[in-house]
Formats: C-alpha cells, sequence, structure tokens
C-alpha cells in the first residue's frame, strides 16, 4: 500500500515540477546574460496559454501527427515516474531496468521523427533527419554509461545500482566519473541544449528540435513542450540517481521522506544551475561536429567501464 | 577495498588518461599546452599522494620537479614560442579526430592487457595504475605520430615523457634521483634545441609542417 502510495505521489510530482525545472533554468540562464528572466513559473503560463487556444492542423494530417504528442508525452511520463526520484521503494520500477528505460526514449524518437516527416514540410524532414543523426549516436553513449554503473552494483535494475550507491560507505569510483562526463554530454545532446541545439531559437537553420515541432500549435504543442520539461527532468533525476544518490529514502522508511523532497530540490537546483552555467559558456558548435561531440560520450563510457575493470573500483 | 589514498591515486591516473584523450582531440595550440601543464599538475599531486602514503620522501623531491618543470617552466616556454612564433593555427591532423579517438580506444585495451600480467608481479599500492601509465605513453606517441606541425608533435614528445614518469611511479615508486634529475635536464635542454630547431624549420620551409622536411633527402 505504501509503495503504491509513494508510486502515485511520485507520478504527481514529477508531472508537476517539471515546468518548474525549465523555468529554473531559464531564469538561471537570464541572470547570467544579464537579464531579469521571466520567472520559474513562466513555463505554467505558456503552457495554460497554449491549452487554451484552438488547435490547428495541415490538411494532410495523419492519425499519427496527432497521436504523437499523447504518446510522446506519455512515455516521457512513464520514464520520469520510473526513475527513484525521492525513495527506492517503487513497484514500477521493478518491472523495467535501465535498458528499458533506454527503450521508451527511443519509443518517444521514433514517434516525434515521424510525425515531424507526416505534413511533409523540408523542416520536419530536416529536423527529424537530424534528430536521429544525435540519437543514434547518443543511444549507445547512454548504454555505455549504464552498464559502467550495473558493472558496479552487479544489477541493470535503477532501484539496485541507486540502494548499492547511496547505502554503503563512500569510495571514490574513478569510472564514475568518466561515466558522468559522459552522461552530461548525452543529457545536453539528448535534451536539445546549447552545444547542440538551441533550445530558444525558432529561426536558426541549424535548430533540431525545433524544426521538428514547427507544424504543433495549442494543445498538441502544449503536450510536447510539457514532455520535453519531463525528459529533462527524467534525465535530471537519472544523473542524480546514478552519481549522487545521497539523501533518497531507503524502502519502507517514511519518515526519510521530507529529506529526501528537501535533498532532491537542493539536487535539481544545482544541477539546473549548473546545466544554465554550462550552457552560457559554451558556444553552439556546427552540426556536423556534433557526431565528434556524441563519439567523445560514447569514447568516455567506455574508458570508464575499462577502467572499472582494471582499477576494480 | 582500497584506503583513501589508494582510490586517490586511482583517481588521479583516470584524470590522467583523461587529459591524454583531451589532447589527443585537441584542435588548438593554445589548449593543447594548457592541457599539458594541467597534466603536469594531475602528475605532480599524484607523486606527492603516493610519497605521502608509502612515506618515500625522495618522491616529493620528485613531485616538486615536475610542478616547476612541467607545470610552470616549459609551459612557460611553449606559450612563448608559439607567441614568437606567431603560430596560433588550428592544429591539423592526419586522420579525422574520431578515427584517431578509435585507435586510442584499442591502445588502451591494448596497454591495459599489456600491463595486467606486469602488475600482477609488482607490490606497490599503486600498481593498478601501470597500465594507464602505459595508456598515457601510447596514446601521446599516436599524438605524435597524427599531427603534421612541429609544435603538436613536441608537445607530443613531453606527454609522453609524463606517461613514463608516471609508469615508474606507479612500478617501482619512481627511478634514482640521479636518474630523474638527469630526464629533468634532458626534457629541458631538448625543449630549447627544439625551440631553436623551431626557428629553423620555419626560415628554411617558410612553415612548420614537417612533411615538407621529405623534401630534405637526395633522390
Amino acid at each position: 500500500m505504501n509503495s503504491l502510495f509513494l508510486q502515485l505521489f511520485q507520478d504527481a510530482l514529477v508531472v508537476l515540477i517539471a515546468p518548474m525545472l525549465l523555468g529554473w533554468v531559464n531564469q538561471c540562464r537570464a541572470w547570467l546574460q544579464n537579464r531579469s528572466g521571466a520567472g520559474v513559473l513562466q513555463p505554467y503560463r505558456n503552457l495554460i496559454k497554449l491549452f487554451h487556444k484552438d488547435a490547428v492542423l495541415a490538411n494532410n494530417a495523419s492519425p499519427l501527427f496527432r497521436a504523437t504528442p499523447y504518446i510522446l508525452f506519455a512515455s516521457m511520463w512513464l520514464a520520469a515516474s520510473l526513475v527513484p526520484v525521492i525513495a527506492t521503494d517503487l513497484p514500477l520500477s521493478k518491472a523495467v531496468d535501465v535498458i528499458a528505460l533506454v527503450g521508451i526514449f527511443a519509443l518517444a524518437r521514433v514517434f516525434i521523427s515521424l510525425a515531424a516527416m507526416d505534413v511533409g514540410t523540408s523542416f520536419g524532414t530536416m529536423g527529424a533527419r537530424r534528430e536521429m543523426l544525435v540519437g543514434f549516436l547518443a543511444e549507445p553513449a547512454l548504454l555505455m554509461v549504464f552498464f559502467t554503473a550495473a558493472t558496479i552494483s552487479h544489477s541493470t535494475s535503477l532501484v539496485t545500482i541507486v540502494e548499492t550507491l547511496a547505502h554503503r560507505q563512500f569510495v571514490i569510483y574513478p569510472s564514475l566519473a568518466f561515466a558522468a562526463i559522459a552522461f552530461i554530454m548525452v543529457l545536453l545532446a539528448e535534451n536539445a541544449r546549447i552545444p547542440v541545439d538551441n533550445p530558444a531559437t525558432h529561426l536558426e537553420l541549424t535548430m533540431i528540435h525545433e524544426a521538428m515541432i514547427l507544424e504543433y500549435s495549442a494543445r498538441h504543442l502544449a503536450l510536447i513542450e510539457w514532455a520535453s520539461a519531463l525528459k529533462l527532468l527524467a534525465y535530471f533525476t537519472i544523473g542524480c540517481a546514478l552519481f549522487m544518490p545521497w539523501g533518497i529514502a531507503e524502502a519502507g522508511n517514511l519518515a526519510a521522506l521530507p529529506v529526501a523532497l528537501l535533498a532532491l530540490f537542493v539536487k535539481l537546483a544545482l544541477g539546473g544551475a549548473g546545466l544554465a552555467l554550462l550552457e552560457t559558456v559554451t558556444a553552439k558548435m556546427r552540426i556536423f561536429r556534433v557526431p565528434e561531440f556524441m563519439g567523445t560520450a560514447f569514447l568516455l563510457a567506455v574508458l570508464g567501464m575499462l577502467i572499472h575493470f582494471l582499477l576494480g573500483s | 577495498m582500497l584506503n583513501l589514498s589508494g582510490q586517490l591515486i586511482n583517481l588521479f591516473a583516470a584524470m590522467l588518461l583523461l587529459i591524454s584523450f583531451a589532447m589527443l582531440s585537441q584542435r588548438r595550440v593554445l589548449s593543447l599546452i594548457n592541457l599539458f601543464a594541467l597534466q603536469g599538475l594531475v602528475l605532480a599531486v599524484s607523486t606527492t599522494v603516493v610519497a605521502y602514503s608509502s612515506s618515500q620522501h625522495h618522491l616529493y623531491y620528485s613531485a616538486g620537479m615536475t610542478l616547476l618543470l612541467k607545470v610552470l617552466v616549459l609551459p612557460w616556454i611553449l606559450h612563448r614560442l608559439i607567441r614568437k612564433l606567431n603560430v596560433k593555427w588550428d592544429v591539423e591532423t592526419m586522420f579525422n579526430i574520431p578515427t584517431t579517438m578509435l585507435v586510442g580506444i584499442v591502445l588502451v585495451v591494448f596497454a591495459f592487457n599489456l600491463a595486467a600480467p606486469i602488475s600482477q608481479l609488482a607490490g606497490t599500492i599503486t600498481r593498478g595504475t601501470l597500465g594507464i601509465a602505459m595508456a598515457c605513453v601510447l596514446l601521446s606517441f599516436l599524438m605524435m605520430i597524427t599531427r603534421s606541425k612541429a609544435v603538436p608533435q613536441v608537445i607530443g614528445f613531453l606527454a609522453m615523457e609524463n606517461g613514463l614518469f608516471f609508469a615508474a611511479t606507479s612500478t617501482s615508486y619512481g627511478m634514482p634521483m640521479v636518474v630523474e634529475l638527469g630526464i629533468a635536464l634532458d626534457v629541458l635542454i631538448g625543449m630549447f634545441i627544439l625551440g631553436i630547431f623551431f626557428f629553423q624549420i620555419r626560415e628554411t620551409f617558410d612553415s612548420l609542417d614537417l612533411k615538407h622536411m621529405e623534401k630534405l633527402k637526395e633522390d
């Protein structure tokens, strides 16, 4: 009963705070660029505004085009609720491991790319092609990061990984340091952040994610933006779970929940500020440098794995 | 499980390997020099940790010498050199960078396998890191092979010396002081001579691209 309650609580929590995380990152970026910023609640206002509008669809849009925002939102919500965020005692987490998690991200990517090509605009097709270019390189890197953490804790289940890393004496893992850098690079690429893609533009010819969703409006667009926020949150919580799992509540320990909640907010605030800093100090790279960037991420993840086997730690 | 200093040494070894890869993928000469200085710094800190944990006092001198020579003097000379030669160009590589990185991974696997039986014989606290040291040497070697300009090749040579030094520290707590002093002097003098060479090469060929050296042979 307890675990079911926790699962529902986490589901509600992630879907509600995801836009706030996005708002916080944007706010930090505004501060770093010496602007006053729109506040952390701006993404909510955007979503409400979009939900009140009437949707416009292209004449030749197929049912796939209409279904995609819902599939995207559902899979991102599922991904975010699978990661142990505040407690490890989650019934859903036991059903899937990290490989299935990568699969869920892949499912969402396939559908958004198909929907982008569905209407037949050149921008959408171009965006889908680029998304696939980034995705096919980011996915193996993400898997290797997971495998490094999995070899340390002898399990591919995210819950077991978190429990092993969080509740034992502090050990420095050089392999996890490599994996962490690789993971940050994958996070930047997968969430369309600055060195790979610019989330704040609708004008550049180099855009990837925005090019795919140009044809969407109103509630569909709102769902897609909400799904992007959920994806960012899911990546952040995966990062927290793998590389700084401290403060998470153990199974059956309800008293630790407030501390875990506080720890989650502190970690998200720090991570968001870090992301904003990273985005401010780096320049967007040429699109054909992206394969090299993702290749480096994959290489770092492989190195982490090799070092784990060499040093045994 | 290792104690804290063992873990720290492993962490620094991993950082050395990471810096070697960063140098391999670096396109700009200035960043390359800064990375070389950083590598020297990590080497000095890790040597200090080894010296502290094994109470080998001569390693403190080695660490101090590394700090002085490889973090301060050599990068300063290199900075001066590229300012005088006015070369801030993007480094040209023979292969594209991802291919080089893949070759690098293969080299790392090779070095790890090669070092595994040797490090089982060693009795030092740092024996696990021998594989990383060898990988650093091989990666610097690869960097020398894949770069066509003179300055990156010299930086590769110096980075290789860093790797050798780290290998000596990890297998046998460093070399005798006389040998270390000799090597340090060698590197310093070598740097001066190579610096003079740079000017001569540029004067003769109007470029620091070593491909032009092929013209020197007689048919």
